[in-house]
């Protein structure tokens, strides 16, 4: 604390001698975040609090101006229950082995977890309630995915942008992870491959989605001879729902893999060698050295760079907009480009709602993965 | 004879056997082959004719297909003021949001890392009160400068009576995480407001909307940033100022941000590929006139089908300068980006 204070017990005694200067010198603090202060209260909060309005009104644009009629939760009903039920949440199928399968898995691994928190003897009545709450909704959002994908059924929009960011970010991990640990060994060059590893990262995503319609495309793209092979010129991949949103995960893995490379190279790099070297020393393998020294001192790193990427990633628009236009049908539309296109069929309010369902997903799963992991992490490290 | 047996050791981490090397050069190349190639394909694409993209994969230039500059000529020559027009708009709302953003963020930081703050939650209460009443008056259709009076005068009586008495406040910490929270806000939860204020204030579609939305959505990269970088600033250099008589705003200038130049170069970079390449915001804000790049190329998917050749080219020119600056400035992207992942 006492770093905080010092500079500003210095200033207050030398601003003594200059009144207007001593004044201006005073208020300091206050000068160096209002800017930064109004600008988020501006255009963050007050957006935030306003679109909860619009989103549980009908708003429509008259003669210079808006005009908004308070119709309560009518537009989430619509999501939730009415018309928008298939788009929103999709169309859910009969059981099948394989759905039912997953299901009493995934449920048994949240009991087994929850029970082992249960008898743990560091737990908390806090630490309970609030891992029965996140285990309830995940058990929610689990049953819904299986329902709509394991089965004949289809996925809405939220589960597919689940998806997205499920598959993503855990693919360009594992390559993220999987590139650095390549890189990070002392082989000539190796700055080659940083510089070029990194390029993806830095292309706009709408010229990303271009890039990769070209790319896929059967009949006059550079995989032809591939296709011709096997017979599938005629066949264009954005036609089939898997197809199409395995083309949008594809160029979101290869844009954004280099991010989660970049920082744990960087991680990994400043990690102490002695370690490594004691460790060698010792006849540890390398396999070892990974999961006992290398892996555990790159966690803190790791947590944060893949909580980024999970919310960056909900936010998706640009590769399933251009890439595959939302289809076909809505198969690929994320939540956000769910928003837009409701927006651009002027239910504004209906488009505030959608929105305000992706605010709430985001924060869910960010505060469930920053208590569940993160604090853990940051804590062993 | 133990420590000249470990040194060896530890040397030979560093030195990789054969097959390692091998097998490291094949993945490493492999997923070298994966970036390149579409880029590549990007590049020759450009400098072909609308047959040589349509007759079937060509992949050689010169053996394979003749490149020609006619999608050159049209974009710059055909097109010209479409394509100059996004382009200058793209360079000016991508340069001065990304300014505005770095300079209002670092002050931020630093006052998060140098200054204590302590506000106290009665006067946020008192605020959101004041800011509530004078949302009411313009509900009913009260005239602004009535409803802005009213919450200003309720915000100042509550601060003056109730808020002094509240013990609890809020500290550095907060703020930050408040601050740095922002990011995890979709933006298009919040554009339909900021749709309608510009569009009241008549700014649609103009430099000054597509700026401010970008350095509020922007700021909170710089603050998070920012501050690990400023921690890592002696302190001392600081003090010695302030005992000379440097006021906090010159010490901020003079002394600290020059000390911060590496951070503040990778943060620029940052923030400046996030505004350059930003879709969903521009979507909304603009039309024709503001219209940046990122649109110009979506827009191009046009009722003839995509017309790939001159699609290369634009989106080569695009991403051209962010490619040369991330090329150029590789070293400071790493280090600027893993301060913040490291302790964030």
């Amino acid at each position: 604390m006492s770093s905080l204070t010092s500079p500003r017990v210095l200033r207050d005694v030398v601003a003594r001698g200059r009144p207007l200067g001593g004044r201006l010198d005073r208020i300091a603090g206050a000068v160096f975040i209002l800017p930064a202060v109004v600008v988020i209260l501006g255009f963050s909060i007050f957006p935030l609090l306003a679109s909860l309005y619009v989103s549980l009104s009908r708003l429509s644009f008259s003669q210079g101006g808006v005009e908004l009629k308070f119709v309560g939760f009518n537009n989430y009903a619509k999501l939730l229950f009415g018309i928008d039920r298939t788009h929103f949440l999709g169309v859910i199928g009969p059981v099948t082995p394989v759905s039912g399968a997953v299901l009493v898995a995934g449920y048994g691994l949240m009991a087994f977890l929850l029970f082992r928190y249960a008898r743990y003897p560091g737990r908390t009545l806090l630490g309970l309630v609030g891992r029965v709450i996140t285990a309830v909704i995940a058990g929610a959002g689990l049953w819904l995915i299986v329902n709509t994908i394991l089965t004949s059924g289809r996925p809405g929009t939220l589960v597919v942008t689940l998806v997205y960011v499920g598959v993503d970010v855990s693919v360009q991990y594992l390559l993220g992870l999987g590139l650095a640990l390549l890189v990070v060994q002392q082989l000539p060059g190796r700055r080659f491959f940083r510089v070029v590893f990194l390029l993806p990262m830095m292309i706009t995503p709408v010229g990303v989605a271009y890039l990769f319609r070209m790319l896929t495309d059967t009949s006059k793209g550079p995989l032809y001879p591939l296709w011709a092979h096997f017979g599938l010129t005629d066949v264009s991949w954005v036609t089939n729902p898997w197809g199409a949103r395995l083309a949008v995960m594809i160029g979101d893995v290869w844009q954004w893999t280099p991010f989660i490379f970049i920082i744990l190279l960087a991680a990994i790099e400043t990690l102490p060698h002695e370690l490594v070297e004691a460790a060698v020393a010792d006849g540890a393998n390398r396999w070892q050295v990974f999961w006992r020294i290398t892996f555990p001192q790159i966690l803190p790193a790791t947590t944060t760079v893949v909580l980024i990427r999970i919310i960056e990633g909900f936010k998706i628009i640009d590769l399933p907009n251009v890439l595959t236009n939302g289809g076909p049908g809505t198969a690929t539309e994320s939540l956000t480009l769910h928003a837009y296109t409701i927006w651009r069929a002027l239910d504004i309010g209906g488009s505030a709602a959608v929105a305000y369902m992706l605010l709430i997903v985001v924060t869910f799963v960010g505060v469930s993965y920053v208590n569940l992991f993160r604090r853990r992490a940051t804590a062993v490290a | 004879m133990a420590i000249i047996r470990r040194r060896r050791q530890s040397v030979s981490i560093n030195t990789v056997s054969l097959p390692t090397m091998t097998l490291s050069y094949l993945l490493l190349l492999a997923w070298a082959f994966v970036v390149l190639f579409p880029l590549y394909w990007l590049a020759i694409t450009a400098f072909k004719t609308p047959l040589d993209v349509n007759g079937g994969p060509f992949y050689i230039p010169f053996r394979d297909f003749k490149p020609t500059l006619d999608s050159w000529r049209y974009i710059f020559v055909d097109l010209g003021e479409d394509t100059f027009r996004p382009y200058l708009n793209t360079v000016v709302v991508g340069l001065t949001s990304t300014a505005i953003t770095v300079l209002l963020g670092s002050m931020a930081a630093y006052g998060l890392v140098r200054m204590r703050y302590r506000v106290s939650l009665g006067a946020i209460a008192s605020f959101a009160v004041g800011v509530a009443l004078a949302v009411v008056v313009l509900i009913f259709h009260g005239p602004w400068p009535v409803a802005a009076g009213a919450g200003l005068a309720v915000f100042a009586l509550l601060l003056q009576s109730v808020a002094k008495r509240s013990k609890r406040a809020v500290g550095n910490d907060d703020i930050a995480f408040w601050m740095i929270s922002q990011r995890m806000l979709p933006p298009v939860a919040v554009v339909i407001p900021i749709y309608i204020f510009f569009q009241q204030l008549q700014l649609l579609d103009t430099w000054a909307a597509l700026i401010i939305a970008y350095v509020a959505s922007h700021l909170p990269i710089v603050v998070w940033l920012m501050r690990d970088y400023f921690q890592s600033v002696p302190l001392e250099l600081e003090e010695s100022a302030a005992i000379d008589g440097a006021s906090p705003y010159r010490i901020f200038r003079s002394i600290v941000l020059p000390l911060a130049v590496p951070g503040l170069v990778a943060t620029f970079l940052f923030v400046l590929v996030f505004a350059w390449n930003e879709y969903l915001i521009a979507l909304f804000l603009t039309s024709a006139n503001a219209q940046t790049l990122p649109m110009t190329v979506a827009a191009q998917n046009a009722t003839r089908g995509p017309q790939w050749w001159y699609m290369s080219v634009l989106i080569l020119i695009m991403i051209g300068p962010v490619i040369a600056m991330a090329i150029a400035l590789e070293r400071y992207i790493a280090r600027g980006l893993l301060v913040g992942a490291v302790k964030g």
